[in-house]
């Protein structure tokens, strides 16, 4: 192994020790732990209590701040970045309504367990209690979507909590911490010597690392007898970096995957053993594959009610395997066969060994007859839609940015029908590629997040997918996007309606559409061009591909794409709440045919 | 099933209100919840008494130990333990039933600690069970005040819940 980072000669030493004995204030502090954890960038909104940490970030280049325009933009921001990189997403915020307004980003990067760490200011120690002005008790708002928060009420404490609170966020199973900082511990006039340690142990935190080789053997040796197996797998496998070791062990065995909407590219959607995306919208393929397995083998995957279907009905033929970080997602919705805790990449590792030593490997024949049915499945063609209509489609229009694109985007969403266009239709060959907010589903999630994925990758390709009543939600960092250059284009699904609960209140309600059409619905390409960005409006489906290109060439441009599609169109296939994989609702140009 | 689950925690602000806030997310049932520091001022111990199927406690236990301060935890139930409750009951004591009430304190090995013309404030340790049948035993009109600590407990034998 390399000694990157270690520096042995004696001029660093004295470098070490200069460093070591430093007295700074609580906001240097702040600044300089960031720096020592390597933090690129920040998200953040100045205000009051946080005045003397910005003070400190004015005088240093290294860690970059990016305004944004609203709190809730810098928690999603900093959680996109997150996504895409791998590393810990920063925001930092005021007091009181700075807290409030990141908390609904905390809450989303909770669900979908991103590492995060949220620097909050708070009032002074002295009068926290007393209901001063901005203030809020945000631990106590922000406990229940925490990994775990912090108050700081001592400037000695302040190093080693920032370092605990990014060591809490990016190990085990990742997730947003806060660390609630009064304004008077960050007192420019109070200086103390700093030390930040690197190596850090807590006797109440000891995530799992390797998984039980015994019940890794048990895992593999179901696996070697199945008849009908299937790879289930989820954002873990995201999140844990195990997207090589998965793809390598679905193709030693040659069983089916399929993934959950958090799971997109941790398998390559194109790869013809990938099955399509599985429960609520999933493919019909996935889910009867689902309901006929004999072994199921989740990886990273929380058995999420979305996925599941009614549990009654879920996998009634399986034996389960579930290979998770967390040992509170084993068993909490379905009771398995096979727990294993662990880090998915090690554990894939060793059931990929241990799958490739059994000789002789197992008859193919039983896997190749699985196949066959899935093949009857696919041929249903769940996914089809009306190619001839006169209006866009959105599924056209995600096809269409796909070609325009080589599906090559980092593509973020907000939350509705696009959203699921969005994964049904767009191949993600790659991890990390694909960042919603599935847990949560919280609208207003794709702009500010793919303002953090650009800022990361400013080379790489971004879009955001979303509709009229979503974008709305965080309308406001356009003007980040413009302070900040972001090449960002946001394909708008321009349907009228908030798409999803239209569907629902069509299925559901006997179509009485309440209050889900958007009304007054502001012209999107002079709001756009109003923010200083190029916006476009397309309307009719032979405009689309010359449109998206022209879009796209722009490299150095925000565009904003008004498509106006179908108000009509439903995601299909859908299994409703309550039911089982094997009850889903088609397409209407699909109901009339038999189903296996 | 009930289970009585003890609980080393960091000594922290906001430990405690961490562990009920879990109970109430989840919708989990919470019979009683004591806590205290140890020996060790860093930490907290605290015992709790849940009920629901094993499904349910099983869970009960993977969140309490998933909560970043919980240092180590132990389902009692699982194996031979001691279980105790401390009680203090205030009743109505005058002259007829005064004898009647001492007797009743001496055959559950009461105390008695407060003593006016007209009351007595009995203290009375025990399983929960027993305070439940002081409480039955006690004539009727004659009771005034209940207070329980909620039961704590320990392992037999001399292995014990601690941090080596």
């Amino acid at each position: 192994m390399a000694l990157t980072g270690a520096k042995p000669n004696g001029a660093d030493k004295a470098e070490a020790d200069a460093k070591a004995n430093r007295e700074l204030s609580g906001a240097e502090i702040v600044v300089q732990a960031l720096l020592d954890e390597g933090v690129e960038l920040v998200f953040g909104y100045p205000g009051g209590s946080v005045l003397h940490i910005y003070d400190a970030l004015f005088k240093q280049e290294t860690v970059r701040h990016i305004l944004v325009r609203h709190e809730q933009g810098a928690s999603h921001a900093a959680d996109g970045y997150a996504r895409a990189t791998g590393k810990c997403g920063v925001c930092l915020v005021t007091s009181g309504p700075g807290a409030t307004n990141a908390v609904t980003g905390i809450a989303t990067a909770y669900m979908d367990s991103i590492p995060m760490v949220v620097l909050t200011g708070q009032v002074p120690t002295p009068v926290i209690g007393s209901d001063a002005f901005q203030e809020v008790d945000t631990v106590g708002i922000t406990r229940p979507c925490v990994k775990h928060n912090f108050l700081v009420k001592d400037v000695r404490d302040l190093a080693l909590t920032i370092r605990k609170a990014f060591h809490i966020a990016t190990t085990g199973r990742p997730g947003p911490v806060v660390v609630d900082i009064p304004k008077d511990v960050t007192d420019p006039n109070i200086k103390i010597p700093y030390h930040y340690p690197r190596e850090i142990r807590m006797r109440s935190y000891n995530p799992v690392e390797k998984g039980h080789p015994g019940q890794i053997k048990k895992a593999v040796d179901l696996m070697l007898q199945a008849t009908r197996p299937v790879f289930y797998t989820g954002g873990g496998v995201v999140l844990g970096e195990g997207s090589a070791q998965l793809t390598e062990l679905v193709r030693a065995t040659g069983f089916p995957v399929t993934s959950t909407l958090m799971g997109l590219g941790a398998y390559p959607t194109t790869d013809p053993q990938f099955i399509g995306m599985l429960g609520m919208h999933g493919t019909y393929e996935a889910n009867m594959a689902m309901h006929e397995t004999d072994v199921l083998i989740a990886i990273g995957a929380r058995f999420d009610d979305r996925v599941t279907g009614k549990i009654e009905h879920f996998c009634p033929h399986a034996k389960i395997i579930h290979v998770d970080v967390d040992p509170s997602s084993i068993s909490k919705n379905v009771r398995v066969d096979v727990p294993i805790v662990g880090q998915v990449a090690g554990v894939l590792t060793e059931m990929l060994r241990l799958y490739q030593a059994q000789k002789p490997q197992p008859d193919p024949a039983p896997i190749a007859d699985w196949w066959a049915k899935i093949a009857d499945w696919r041929r249903l063609d769940c996914l089809q839609y009306d190619r001839t209509s006169a209006a866009i489609k959105p599924q056209f229009a995600i096809e269409t940015l796909c070609k325009v694109t080589d599906g090559d985007l980092y593509l973020t969403s907000d939350v509705g029908q696009h959203q699921m266009f969005a994964a049904q239709f767009y191949p993600f060959d790659k991890p990390r590629r694909w960042i919603n907010s599935g847990g949560l589903g919280t609208m207003g999630f794709g702009l500010p997040a793919a303002m953090g994925v650009q800022l990361a990758f400013p080379e790489a390709q971004v879009a955001c997918v979303s509709g009229e009543a979503s974008i709305l939600m965080c309308i406001q960092e356009l003007a980040t996007c413009k302070q900040y250059s972001l090449p960002i284009k946001v394909i708008l699904l321009n349907n009228g309606y908030m798409g999803m609960v239209r569907q629902w209140q069509e299925l559901f309600y006997e179509s009485r559409y309440s209050h889900s059409y958007v009304d007054a619905l502001p012209d999107f390409v002079k709001l756009t061009e109003s923010f200083g960005h190029v916006g476009m409006r397309v309307e009719r489906p032979g405009d689309l591909e010359d449109a998206m290109r022209e879009a796209f060439a722009m490299k150095d441009r925000f565009v904003f794409m008004d498509v106006v599609v179908d108000p009509t169109e439903n995601v299909y296939p859908m299994i409703a709440a309550g039911k089982g994989h094997h009850e889903m609702h088609l397409s209407p140009s699909l109901t009339d045919r038999e189903l296996a | 099933m009930r289970h009585i689950i003890a609980v080393l925690l960091e000594n922290e602000a906001g430990a405690l209100s961490r562990v009920a806030g879990l109970f109430s997310a989840r919708g989990y049932n919470i019979e009683s919840l004591t806590v205290a520091p140890t020996d060790d001022p860093t930490l907290s111990r605290m015992t709790l008494v849940t009920t629901g199927s094993e499904e349910i406690v099983e869970q009960i236990k993977k969140q309490l130990n998933k909560l970043i301060d919980t240092v180590k935890l132990l389902d009692l139930s699982d194996g031979p333990h001691i279980e105790r409750e401390m009680m203090m009951v205030k009743v109505r004591a005058e002259r007829p039933d005064r004898e009647e009430l001492k007797r009743l304190t001496e055959i559950f090995r009461a105390k008695i600690i407060d003593v006016t013309e007209t009351s007595y404030v009995v203290e009375l340790t025990g399983a929960s069970k027993k305070l439940d049948a002081f409480i039955d035993a006690i004539p009727e009109g004659l009771l005034i005040e209940v207070v329980r600590s909620g039961p704590t407990g320990i392992t037999r034998g001399e292995k014990g819940l601690t941090l080596s």
